[in-house]
């Protein structure tokens, strides 16, 4: 029995649509015309406990739409979804009590309040006892190095250390479940590189199931065994990293720099990509031409400086994905 | 679902209450407003006393007394929108108020008696002593606040004020409510100011309204924040009278805070929530 049990789920949005200039201002006062946009279509998937899984997909796919409807904020238009054994909107109450959620743009902390302040609004309101709370908050601000920041308040923050604060905020009362929504969203490199290292930790020492959605590869790489890619409102794919690049095996990339300039230069068996002074990037296909072959008719004519062959990375495996389904946003 | 226990309920109402305690300029700024505002309405007032002819169902120095205990908690009308949560629907952030384990509007609820409670606090308490202690010292004894009829008078006044802060949090709620649907709470707030402002008695004493309308104002729930509590004050209702004015304005609270968690439910079946 999965924890997260999604079946065909569908949301459909009425949205007002304005007309243009007074006139249609005007007449928008005495009738308005709505279109129906759907953000989800038969969405299906199961998701079991201690599951760390990705949901990445293009801006306008439907990602914060499914988080919110597995967070309990907004109803389905149909479909079936339960979260260990609750159904979110249904029983919100005690849902929500088990799951903790974290959107990179927004902040549920108090913005006047130093941030211990609202931690211990957050123990009240979610009824944690004080002894479990004093032992989490202790653990969580240690792991995310946050005790400097306990007696600020939250608008002197970093976005960095508002981060931290938020995530931390996320945990006091010890869920079951984290959704992040873009965690590591306008994050510095440390700052990302930290946070991924404490999410793997919540994952794979307390056993927390993740759902982590992004724009960033990188998250994914790191820390998604499982992903979900949604497009136009569908899952396009669920499965490993690894197994979409099996999936286009034997996209190489050989970057080369040349000893002397060497033009417009063309070979057999490979295409140019791009051309920056002497450095030139080559695409290929290792199993219809080997590397040495390549390298080889390449040395004949001209002297090399240096060269590396690099595979696809994982931002260009999901371009690529959602530019041969579609999935670009209109 | 009913929760158990009161918890996370009183933990937001302190939190909103303690925020507001801070302020102090907006405060003292309320009260200048209050005094100044208070004094003209007295002097006009009692123009109308010297100048007209007619009998009037309440005293020259009961209106007076009306206006300033008024003045005092302008603060608990239910005349306006809650900034904070026209913010957060603005900006989204209403959605991290359906992720608490707790009844939404109870918890919107506890957070609007904050506010009106805590904007009132700093404000009643220097107007109510210096317009019943510090007037009589400097020789404005005939414009001063009077004190309550009894004893029991001022029991039950002190119980009808309880009914106040209910009946103005379930309506200050309400129109929170609203806001999801308007987004910017300015439009209702205009509609709300003048409807509030006179139904309830603060600008003109009901009681001195024509004698035909009296019955239908009484009867209308505004008159349970200002005039209710007032008319029990000096003892204008008393015993019987002033238990059915209590009961009255309990019975227009419970009716207001139905109608809130309908409206709660039914508003958050429908929310949509974009970006992010």
């Amino acid at each position: 029995m999965p924890q997260i049990a999604v079946q065909d789920l569908s949301k459909t949005y009425r949205v007002a649509e304005r007309r243009r200039g007074l006139i249609g201002a005007g007449r928008g006062l005495f009738s308005r015309t709505h279109r129906a946009v759907e953000a989800l279509k038969g969405v299906s998937f199961g998701l079991d406990r201690g599951e760390l899984v990705g949901i990445i997909g293009p801006n306008g796919a439907g990602k914060s739409t499914l988080i919110k409807i597995l967070c309990g904020i907004l109803m389905p238009s149909s479909g079936h979804c339960e979260v260990d054994g609750l159904v979110p909107w249904d029983q919100r109450i005690r849902h929500v009590a088990r799951i903790g959620v974290v959107f990179g743009q927004r902040t549920q902390l108090w913005w006047d309040l130093p941030v211990i302040d609202s931690f211990e609004l957050l123990r009240d309101i979610y009824r944690v006892p004080e002894v479990s709370f004093r032992a989490t908050a202790e653990t969580l601000i240690s792991l995310l190095r946050i005790d400097q920041l306990l007696h600020r308040p939250v608008r002197q923050l970093s976005l960095g250390q508002r981060m931290r604060c938020d995530i931390a905020a996320a945990l006091l009362h010890s869920p079951s479940i984290l959704f992040l929504d873009e965690p590591t969203i306008g994050l510095d490199a440390n700052s990302k590189l930290a946070l991924r290292d404490f999410i793997k930790h919540l994952n794979r020492h307390n056993g927390v199931t993740v759902i982590l959605a992004t724009h960033d590869m990188q998250d994914i790489g790191a820390l998604a065994e499982r992903v979900l890619i949604i497009g136009h409102g569908r899952i396009l794919r669920d499965g490993s990293i690894a197994a979409m690049r099996a999936d286009t095996p034997g996209q190489r990339r050989l970057v080369i720099d040349f000893s002397e300039d060497v033009g417009d230069i063309t070979v057999e068996g490979a295409t140019v990509l791009s051309r920056t002074g002497r450095r030139v990037a080559f695409a290929f296909d290792s199993r219809v031409t080997a590397a040495h072959t390549l390298i080889g008719r390449l040395t004949a004519d001209h002297d090399i400086a240096e060269l590396s062959i690099e595979e696809p990375t994982i931002e260009e495996l999901i371009a690529d994905f959602y530019a041969s389904h579609g999935a670009v946003e209109a | 679902m009913r929760d158990a226990g009161t918890g996370p309920y009183r933990a937001i109402f302190a939190a909103r209450f303690l925020m507001m305690l801070q302020y102090r300029a907006a405060a003292l700024a309320g009260i200048a407003t209050q005094f100044w505002f208070g004094g003209i309405m007295v002097m006009a007032l009692s123009a109308f006393y010297t100048e007209g002819g007619g009998s009037a169902s309440i005293t020259r120095a009961e209106a007076i007394t009306y206006i300033w205990l008024g003045q005092a908690f302008l603060g608990l009308l239910p005349w306006n929108v809650d900034p904070e949560i026209a913010v957060m629907m603005r900006t989204g952030n209403v959605a991290y108020e359906r992720l608490r384990p707790v009844d939404t509007y109870f918890y919107w609820f506890a957070r609007a008696m904050a506010w009106r409670t805590a904007a009132t606090l700093l404000r009643a308490i220097p107007l109510l002593l210096v317009t019943s202690v510090v007037f009589d010292w400097v020789g404005l004894g005939a414009w001063s606040l009077q004190p309550p009829q009894s004893g029991t008078a001022l029991a039950l006044f002190l119980l009808s004020m309880v009914a106040v802060v209910l009946l103005s949090s379930a309506l200050t709620t309400l129109l929170n409510i609203s806001v999801v649907w308007t987004i910017s709470g300015q439009g209702i707030n205009v509609f709300t100011n003048s409807l509030v402002l006179i139904l309830s008695g603060m600008v003109i004493p009901l009681p001195l309204f024509p004698d035909w309308a009296h019955l239908m104002l009484l009867l209308q729930p505004l008159a349970g924040l200002v005039d209710i509590p007032y008319r029990i004050y000096f003892a204008h209702l008393s015993g019987a009278e002033a238990i059915a004015g209590i009961a009255l304005q309990i019975f227009w609270t419970m009716l207001f805070i139905g109608l809130g968690h309908l409206c709660m439910t039914r508003t958050m079946r429908r929310i949509q929530i974009q970006g992010g």
